[in-house]
């Protein structure tokens, strides 16, 4: 008995957490705020990867290799439809393991989830040479509707058509639309008791007046309750009583992680994110490390062991889903320190471990490791982020000062640049329109010109030889605001599905009662339409029209100014069709009351969108990329850097509040000369310039090549000058 | 000095971090006198209406007011050869001065001549820093690789010297035609009697710019060069640090 106490006492921290709101009600964020140590130190206290953990990662990357030979999967379920009770304990090498919990029983075997789409989990199946079992097929078929069959219950003709040409396209249809972000910190503060008895007032306050609305709100709190008894019993199968607050760091991270874990088991989203944890997790570290309980090494090891975990989560994929997303992306997006809005910044030692995992570790792009940054962040953190850039180019950036306006101190990511409070807010993640595709159908009169079929209203079509700017704006904006309608009706009857169908009740047991949900619409096809724009607003667009009069391709006579340089004349386009859009969207009722909301983010899609448009006015081919999110085309921001991403940041998010995202890369040596050389200087020249890394040292890039972009068509000139 | 005077700009890069200290707005200038056999620009050789853009002063400072907060280092004025439109550049960096913006000038000295001394005089009023590209010590041999004499080159980085204005002095080492110890090791002697170097640039050699010689329809004259190694360009540096610190 008195050992019992002894080894108690050894294992678990005496001393209390500073009391406030949070005792009384669910409030994570101010726990945080109460309890968290700013850390503004550097990286030097950092622990290099334990024994376990390396022979634990090398097994891990074992697993990687063999999935790799094996064609895309290690293994897949094909009889038992995942819950968050389905499987029973599964471990990579339990003997190593400090916190553990996987999707099924086996590393990496692809969990089979068919509520969002029978026919997307039989054909993810058949791409690797598995089969469904044929009574999960017929079950799904007969006798329980999944999410997919009641969308196509309800689309209209005009739905289906738009979804074919791809003018609205990415739709979260077939399978589940993630984007939702579980409140997973408070399993680790509360316990699932505590959560039960809260969800249990919930309900008991929603009696009365039966509205469609109540009613349906009471049913998914009964669900959330299911969810957390069933989150509970995970608990048990893997040896943890979770029904209770966690005691010590180690059951901090385990109960939270189990909490990510039946979120991962029964949904398949295209976005599974994590959240805002490693502040939260530090506080219960920290107290552990005062009160000697674990060392810093012990500390990262637990912390390399949980991103380990979060690296193995893998769905199972369709391979056209693969295409769009160039990979099979997960998307557990972290958000790691920004600032509260009492001004102090919320970075901790723990935010350095989270960081530090990309290189016990190694590079990886999932968990999508995401800083949000603020220009008051510690200077030795942003050292350590412009370092751990340096040598694994895996952090994300987004800007918390821009941020933490809208949403506060406790919002995250979700996918890669939704922010939502966590806990609070939630989004009906809405893909994209192709806006490049709505400016060919306005000057077609809504024929697509791929499929030569009329998609759009049959407006009249432009019949001129060249293109009059008036015109086809007018024209333009008039087909925007059928696709607006269209857009947000088709969304509206997804979502009315998959909350019927697919409903995240593990995810939203771990929110509050009254939710804020964003409808989350997005465009593709940015840039190409401002430059279209100005190709003919201040060049000449001639249309080629093929034997039906169908435009099928566009001449562009002279210059025209191109988004991406800095350029008022063509960036306002840009500024002008975002806010368009968006107030067209804004128009029209949206499910559960959503607050509309807009993105400008494709990232890999754009690929795809683009061999679906036909060719543009501004000159870009059929089946030519279209520019990823906000980015200006390829090749045409031909004056640097800097003024390429000033165009995009003219946008305004307000009208794109789901973000804006500009995918851009940079070779080291152009950000300036090599590291190894700078203050390697023999020679006893005084420096008197303000710049530190660019003088006195030998560089592997010299100065600058020009981009070679003006009047080079004149070739034979050239050769004269090049003579002497 | 006239206010309307328009330059041939051949483009603008909005985040230069090479040419200069900080992160820069570098303005490439149209036209360049020499051939030199590296030269990794040639499409801004050509010199008249039909080669760049032609801007006013003005405008290139309205262009950089607004990307002002993120080029902070200031201005540089590259090339081509900027000397060639020097009344422009001279313009230009007075109004850029008049707003307390950094200027350098980026140049092979080229067209400096004593006659002309006033003209230069008044450029250096509003430069703050010069990036002196020296080709080769030896003119001989600089005369085989840019086709002119180093002459008018050596006598600009006296003249600097002499006005103690600020330089950076940048060489390009090139595998078999600067890259020789006797070569490196005189140069360093020169800088040696100079009295405002702050910065010594050693440029290795690259060959990036084929693929623009061939889009322009030009023969590479470098070929069979191969690329000066980091190891190679180590050496260099150490070499001119030697003439450098050489007491006779």
């Amino acid at each position: 008995m008195t050992e019992t106490i002894l080894e108690e006492k050894q294992i678990y921290p005496t001393s209390e957490f500073v009391s406030g709101k949070w005792n009384n009600e669910i409030n994570v964020r101010d726990f945080i705020q109460n309890n968290y140590t700013l850390y503004e130190g550097d990286s030097s206290f950092l622990a290099e990867p334990t024994e376990a953990t390396t022979k634990l990662w090398q097994e891990c990357c074992d697993l990687f290799k063999k999935e790799r030979e094996n064609g895309g999967v290690v293994d897949m379920d094909t009889d038992v439809v995942s819950s968050i009770t389905s499987h029973g304990a599964g471990y990579i090498d339990k003997s190593l393991e400090i916190i553990v919990g996987l999707q099924t029983d086996a590393p990496l075997k692809r969990s089979m989830q068919p509520y969002g789409g029978i026919r997307m989990a039989e054909g993810a199946c058949k791409a690797y040479g598995y089969q469904v079992a044929p009574e999960i097929s017929e079950i799904f078929t007969k006798y329980r509707k999944t999410h997919n069959q009641g969308v196509f219950d309800v689309y209209t003709p005009e739905m289906k058509a738009a979804r074919h040409s791809a003018i609205i396209t990415g739709l979260p249809d077939a399978y589940g639309r993630g984007r939702i972000i579980g409140d997973y910190r408070r399993i680790a503060l509360y316990g699932i008791d505590r959560l039960i008895e809260d969800k249990k007032v919930q309900f008991k306050s929603l009696e009365g007046e039966m509205t469609s609305e109540v009613i349906q709100l009471r049913e998914e709190i009964s669900e959330q309750i299911r969810a957390l008894n069933e989150m509970a019993e995970l608990g048990r199968i893997y040896g943890f009583d979770i029904t209770k607050p966690a005691r010590n760091s180690k059951e901090a991270i385990q109960w939270l992680y189990l909490g990510y874990l039946s979120a991962v088991k029964e949904q398949n989203g295209a976005a599974m994110s994590i959240g805002r944890t490693s502040t939260f997790l530090d506080i219960f570290i920290e107290r552990d490390l005062k009160e000697g309980i674990i060392t810093e090494s012990e500390a990262q090891e637990m912390i390399d062991h949980f991103i380990m975990k979060l690296r193995l989560v893998k769905f199972a994929r369709t391979p056209e889903y693969n295409e769009l997303f160039s990979g099979d992306p997960t998307w557990v997006t972290e958000s790691i320190g920004g600032v509260g809005i009492d001004g102090r910044p919320l970075v901790t030692k723990n935010s350095f471990r989270y960081l530090h995992t990309l290189e016990n570790l190694g590079a990886a792009p999932e968990p999508n490791l995401t800083v949000l940054w603020s220009t008051k962040l510690p200077h030795n953190f942003k050292r350590y982020c412009a370092h751990i850039s340096i040598t694994t180019s895996s952090i994300q950036y987004e800007n918390d000062d821009m941020m933490r306006v809208t949403h506060g101190d406790d919002y995250a990511i979700a996918c890669c640049v939704s922010s939502m409070v966590v806990g609070k807010e939630m989004q009906f993640f809405g893909a994209r329109a192709n806006l490049a595709k709505c400016l060919l159908y306005a000057i077609n009169g809504g024929i697509d010109e791929r499929l030569k079929e009329q998609v759009g209203p049959k407006y009249e079509p432009i019949t001129s030889e060249y293109l009059n700017f008036d015109e086809v704006m007018e024209k333009f904006d008039n087909m925007m605001e059928w696709l607006a309608g269209l857009y947000v009706n088709t969304l509206n009857c997804i979502h009315y599905m998959h909350d019927k169908y697919c409903y995240e009740r593990a995810q939203m047991a771990l929110h509050d009662r009254d939710v804020k949900r964003y409808f989350a619409t997005g465009i593709a096809g940015l840039s190409v339409v401002a430059d279209s724009l100005s190709a003919i607003k201040y060049a000449k667009v001639k249309a080629i029209r093929d034997e039906n009069g169908i435009v099928v391709d566009y001449e562009v006579e002279g210059d025209f100014p191109k988004y991406g340089n800095n350029d008022d004349r063509v960036d306002q386009l840009a500024v002008d069709l975002v806010s368009n859009f968006m107030s067209k969207i804004r128009k029209h009722h949206t499910y559960r009351n959503s607050i509309p909301t807009m993105s400008i983010l494709t990232i890999t899609s754009n690929v795809v969108y683009g061999k679906k448009t036909g060719n543009t006015p501004d000159g870009r081919k059929m089946g030519v990329p279209l520019a990823p999110g906000a980015n200006p085309m390829h090749g045409r921001d031909t004056n640097g850097a800097v003024a390429s991403l000033a165009s995009v940041a003219k946008l305004p998010f307000n009208d794109a509040q789901d973000g804006i995202s500009n995918t851009f890369s940079i070779i080291p040596n152009a950000l300036g000369k090599d590291e190894l050389f700078v203050g390697d200087i023999d020679l006893d020249l005084r420096v008197s310039l303000d710049c530190g890394c660019c003088e006195s040292s030998v560089g592997s890039k010299s100065s600058y090549m020009t981009p070679l972009v003006h009047k080079a068509k004149q070739p034979e000139q050239m050769k004269e000058y090049s003579k002497l | 000095m006239d206010e309307k005077i328009l330059g041939y700009v051949h483009s603008i890069e909005s985040c230069g971090t090479v040419d200069g200290p900080g992160i820069r707005f570098v303005v490439f200038m149209q036209g360049c006198p020499m051939r030199c056999l590296y030269c990794h620009n040639p499409d801004s050789w050509g010199v008249g209406v039909n080669f760049g853009t032609q801007m006013s002063p003005l405008d290139i400072i309205s262009r950089y007011e607004g990307v002002k907060e993120f080029c902070k280092g200031g201005i540089t004025v590259t090339g081509g050869e900027p000397l060639l439109q020097i009344d422009f550049v001279t313009e230009l960096f007075r109004l850029a001065k008049e707003k307390k913006i950094h200027t350098a000038l980026d140049t092979s000295g080229i067209t400096f001549v004593k006659e002309n001394i006033e003209r230069f005089d008044k450029l250096l009023e509003y430069t703050d820093l010069v990036l002196l590209d020296i080709k080769h010590i030896d003119d001989e041999e600089h005369k085989k690789l840019t086709g002119h004499s180093n002459k008018n080159i050596l006598e600009f980085a006296k003249y600097l010297s002499d006005k103690r204005k600020p330089m950076w002095v940048r060489h390009v080492v090139v595998p078999e035609i600067t890259f020789k110890q006797e070569y490196l090791f005189e140069l360093g002697q020169f800088l040696k009697g100079l009295k405002n170097i702050t910065a010594l640039d050693v440029l290795p050699y690259h060959s990036m710019a084929i693929s623009k010689y061939k889009n322009l329809g030009l023969e590479y004259p470098l070929e069979s060069t191969p690329q000066l190694t980091k190891e190679q360009a180590l050496q260099a540096r150490n070499w001119i640090v030697e003439g450098y610190k050489f007491n006779e």
